[in-house]
């Protein structure tokens, strides 16, 4: 059987290296805690090719030791003996502690600069540059005379700047300043820093790290700049998602709605159930869940509202007190319901793994996906709502009615089932914001309660009737708050804004965008 | 001066109708147990399965013949996460329940809510959560740890060369009053041991705080002036997205450790805990310590979980607080049968020197100061949501709740003052 021939010599060619390395793994295991770190420490500076099998496997946790310390390897769910000696007792998985692990990635890294592909050679570098120790000098030397690829070329120059500052050699100094200048990393400027601060006699280097100094803090200043603009945005795209639903609900039927925090909740607690349901049916499509969870959130939260809207808002236009206080128990209804149903604790809603980590835009700005993805999907639902508002026959009689309702229906308008419908859209809407919120936040039966009173805030702001005046308002929140929460810490900068659209509203009080003409009563 | 002696009087009359009223609870069938633990809002989190836990510490008792050879009774209420609340809910136990001994709180803002009722009214709390210390009262007793039995435990480990011997301190807390008191403490435990106020950064956020984007990239910025840790007392459900930011930022424990003084296991149970292996959290007690006593009872607690049908049941995890909880109501059962009776002065007495064998593997002593000995942990986050203990202290700590570290303090008494 060749495949079976084929399959034993390949786990024979996995399993060699290891075998050849059981005295590393031997004395390892056999280790205490500071000996397995001057073991690590040595390992680094000395990289073999055969060891570094083994070091992969103790990374992933695949390095386990029995009750007499002999060394094992798992191999698809199956612990391999490394050694001869080995006893009866299961062996455990070898725990590491943060100190072993930082060691043991610089370990990896050293080994994985002899790997045949370029980019594990790029990636080994660029963690060196970060965090190699001075002991790796002469292996990073070694290297950088003998790589040939140029990206990895320039990684190793700068991870050897880093080490050769301390050079004795004045000239090695300054080549190194030099090319520290380069760089945007945050550690750059950490250690320039330190070598003006320090005895560095030579006044060629100290003007050479100056201008560096200067480079470095510059490009470090670009980077916090777009992580404050990206930050802002993504808050204020929280903050849209929040308040769409509400703009149509408030903003166009001028419903006082306190439940609209409500059918964000339930958006959200769809999103975990549609979750619930692809881990028991469908478990190998996991990962795409939020997208299914969206049609499932919209039509559960716009048959809610419309079902809301038929039995008891319908009775209570024109009279915005009691609206304000039926909804308002509305609301305190269905946190009970949700409660009782699933508890009052907070459910799980994972992240798929393409919404996890974030893109490495520069050394000092890493941009969540979650985030990127929620501030498309903003965008996204704003221009559905505008498209349906302004292109369909559906928005075009729930701006009727909403102008002149009277004339509206003279005009043979259904003024009572275009409320309903805009009533549903507004919950709908809400419940897509729901689905995204579930992804950045927690969800819990309270999950309304934090966005209801933001909600309200972006669309008297932006103006009630208005979605660009909503737009407006959430972005410009959003960036506000992120401009000035580090100035002033996050409590701070709450009290500020809540008091500046206060005086906002004093001076302005139809908000950014007022309806003119005569239609506004 | 008359007047005084009028209040004297009706304060004598309504103490003698209490006690007339705590006869006729003894005269019943049963004890009256309070559980007062926020079951909805942003602490539920946390304080739903503590909860679960005293529940279950009752059954356990009740099964084993009750107290005094009665049953206990547990009497539960929901104060919501809401501050005020805590103390009407606290007046309700006391007053309409008469309640022999009450179990709850979490945050410290909950308990010095209902502190005053208590000391009015001379009933019996007791708190297990780890908390900022600067307390002493006679109707409390603490079973979680003094900030000498976790905080400057886990930041001394920080400085340590095994904890990544960090250089500077990033502090950030839910805004009130534990995490302001721990920092305040911890910055002159940090200044004591020689790092600069420059290395020191505190921050606070509201509770229920979701965004923690501009925290997280202000900890990356910090970070690159030295070798950083982060102590967090971020409290509640804003550890999920702080925890989701932390990993989607790709800020790594190897890089900059983040050690968490309100974080067990039950509050990973809602996060995705690959990205956070390595992160610290420093308690008294761990699920993963290994003793029989503990052996025995985390299958206790997950097959309570399964036949009361809690939700998540076949993940129940058991924590520090729960632990906490667990051991003050034994003790408290301890101490009634020894004094014979449930009143709150007596028990007070038999508590002193009570001691039981917790499941943290030591034996745990309550001392005159109301506070409980107990042994540091230090645990790293493992990927299956556990803790795997990277450091420990050799035995039971003795609780200072007046820390040394703010002054004044050794000026005050380390007892309780009964009667004010």
């Amino acid at each position: 059987m060749p495949t079976a021939l084929y399959r034993l010599l390949l786990s024979l060619a996995l399993l060699l290296p290891l075998g050849a390395q059981a005295g590393d793994a031997l004395e390892f295991t056999r280790a205490g805690a500071s000996e397995q770190v001057r073991l690590l420490e040595h390992w680094s500076a000395s990289p073999t090719a055969e060891r570094r099998a083994f070091l992969d496997a103790l990374q992933q946790g695949r390095i386990g030791a029995d009750g007499d310390k002999n060394p094992y390897v798992q191999q698809a769910g199956q612990w391999q003996p490394l050694t001869e000696a080995n006893s009866d007792d299961n062996p455990r998985v070898l725990r590491l502690n943060n100190r072993l692990r930082g060691l043991l990635n610089t370990a990896l890294a050293s080994h994985a600069l002899s790997d045949e592909n370029a980019g594990a050679r790029l990636d080994a570098a660029r963690t060196l540059q970060r965090n190699a120790p001075p002991a790796l000098l002469p292996v990073l030397e070694q290297r950088f005379a003998q790589e040939g690829d140029d990206a990895v070329h320039d990684a190793l120059a700068l991870a050897l700047a880093n080490l050769q500052l301390a050079s004795p050699e004045a000239a090695t100094r300054l080549k190194a300043v030099r090319l520290l200048g380069e760089t945007g990393e945050p550690q750059a400027k950490t250690r320039l820093q330190s070598l003006l601060d320090g005895d560095e006699a030579d006044p060629a280097v100290r003007k050479a790290a100056e201008t560096s100094l200067a480079q470095v803090e510059r490009k470090l200043f670009i980077g916090e700049l777009l992580g404050q603009a990206f930050s802002g945005l993504s808050l204020g795209s929280i903050l849209l998602l929040a308040a769409l639903g509400l703009a149509i609900t408030f903003g166009l039927l001028g419903v006082i709605n306190m439940a609209h925090g409500e059918m964000l909740m339930l958006g959200a607690y769809s999103t975990y159930l549609v979750q619930i349901g692809f881990q028991r049916l469908a478990p190998e499509y996991l990962a795409l869940y939020p997208l299914a969870a969206l049609p499932v959130a919209f039509l559960v939260t716009a048959a809610i509202g419309m079902a809301l809207e038929r039995t008891v808002i319908r009775h209570l236009y024109g009279r915005p007190l009691e609206t304000l206080l039926a909804t308002w128990g509305i609301s305190l209804i269905l946190i009970q319901l949700v409660r009782v149903i699933f508890g009052a604790q907070n459910v799980e809603v994972a992240n798929p793994a393409w919404l996890s980590g974030g893109w490495q835009v520069l050394p000092n700005l890493v941009l969540p996906w979650n985030r990127i993805v929620i501030i498309g999907f903003a965008l996204f639902v704003v221009a559905l709502t505008w498209l349906l508002l302004n292109r369909t026959r559906l928005g075009l009689n729930v701006r009727a009615v909403t102008q002149n309702r009277n004339m509206a229906a003279c005009c043979g308008v259904p003024t009572g089932k275009v409320d309903m419908l805009a009533f549903g859209l507004g919950s709908g809407i809400a419940g897509l914001g729901g689905v995204a919120l579930s992804q950045i936040g927690n969800v819990g039966p309270d999950l309304g309660q934090g966005y209801i009173i933001d909600s309200f805030l972006v669309v008297v702001l932006g103006g009630v009737g208005q979605l660009a005046g909503s737009i407006s308002a959430a972005f410009g929140l959003g960036v506000l708050n992120k401009i000035l929460e580090p100035q002033i810490g996050a409590v701070l900068g709450k009290i500020l804004i809540l008091a500046l659209i206060i005086l906002f509203i004093q001076k302005r009080p139809q908000g950014l965008f007022a309806l003119r003409g005569r239609v506004i009563d | 001066m008359q007047r005084r002696q009028l209040i004297k009087a009706l304060t004598l009359s309504a103490s003698l109708v209490t006690m007339g009223m705590s006869w006729s609870i003894q005269a019943a069938e049963t004890i009256k147990v309070g559980i007062l633990h926020s079951l909805s809002g942003t602490m539920a989190i946390s304080e739903t399965s503590l909860k679960d836990m005293a529940l279950m510490t009752i059954d356990e008792i009740n099964a084993k013949g009750g107290v005094l050879g009665k049953q206990l009774e547990p009497v539960v209420v929901d104060p919501a996460s809401n501050w005020p609340l805590f103390a009407e809910r606290g007046r309700q136990l006391l007053t309409q329940d008469k309640v022999a001994v009450t179990f709850g709180c979490w945050t410290s803002v909950s308990r010095k809510s209902v502190l005053p009722v208590y000391e009015e009214l001379n009933g019996l709390l007791f708190y297990p959560v780890q908390y900022e210390g600067e307390e002493l009262s006679a109707n409390v007793f603490y079973t979680g740890a003094a900030p000498n039995q976790q905080a400057i435990p886990a930041v001394e480990y920080l400085l340590s060369e095994d904890g990544g011997a960090a250089k500077r301190f990033f502090l950030l807390g839910t805004d009130y009053v534990y995490p302001r008191t721990t920092n305040k403490i911890l910055r002159a435990f940090l200044i004591s041991k020689g790092v600069a106020e420059k290395d020191i950064e505190e921050v606070y956020t509201p509770f229920g705080h979701s965004d923690y984007q501009t925290i997280v990239a202000n900890i990356k910025k910090f970070s690159a002036g030295g070798k950083t840790a982060v102590v967090s007392t971020i409290n509640g459900d804003s550890n999920v997205p702080f925890y989701k930011e932390l990993a989607n930022q790709g800020l790594d424990a190897t890089d900059v450790p983040v050690v968490a003084f309100s974080v067990g296991e039950e509050e990973l149970r809602g996060i995705d805990t690959k990205p956070l292996v390595g992160h610290l959290a420093a308690w008294n007690y761990f699920q993963s310590v290994e003793n029989p006593v503990n052996t025995e009872f985390v299958k206790k607690w997950k097959a309570y979980a399964t036949t009361k049908g809690l939700p998540n049941a076949d993940k129940a995890v058991t924590n520090d607080p729960m632990e906490a909880t667990y051991v003050g109501i034994h003790m408290w059962a301890q101490a009634v049968e020894k004094a014979g009776t449930t009143d709150v002065d007596k028990v007070r007495q038999a508590l002193y020197g009570q001691t039981f064998a917790a499941p943290s593997g030591y034996t745990l002593t309550m001392e005159k100061n109301h506070h409980l000995h107990k042994p540091v942990m230090i645990g790293e986050v493992q990927e299956d949501g556990q803790f795997s203990v990277v450091w420990q202290t050799e035995g039971p700590l003795r609780a200072q709740p007046w820390s040394p570290y703010i002054p004044g303090n050794d000026q005050k008494p380390d007892y309780a003052v009964v009667g004010n």
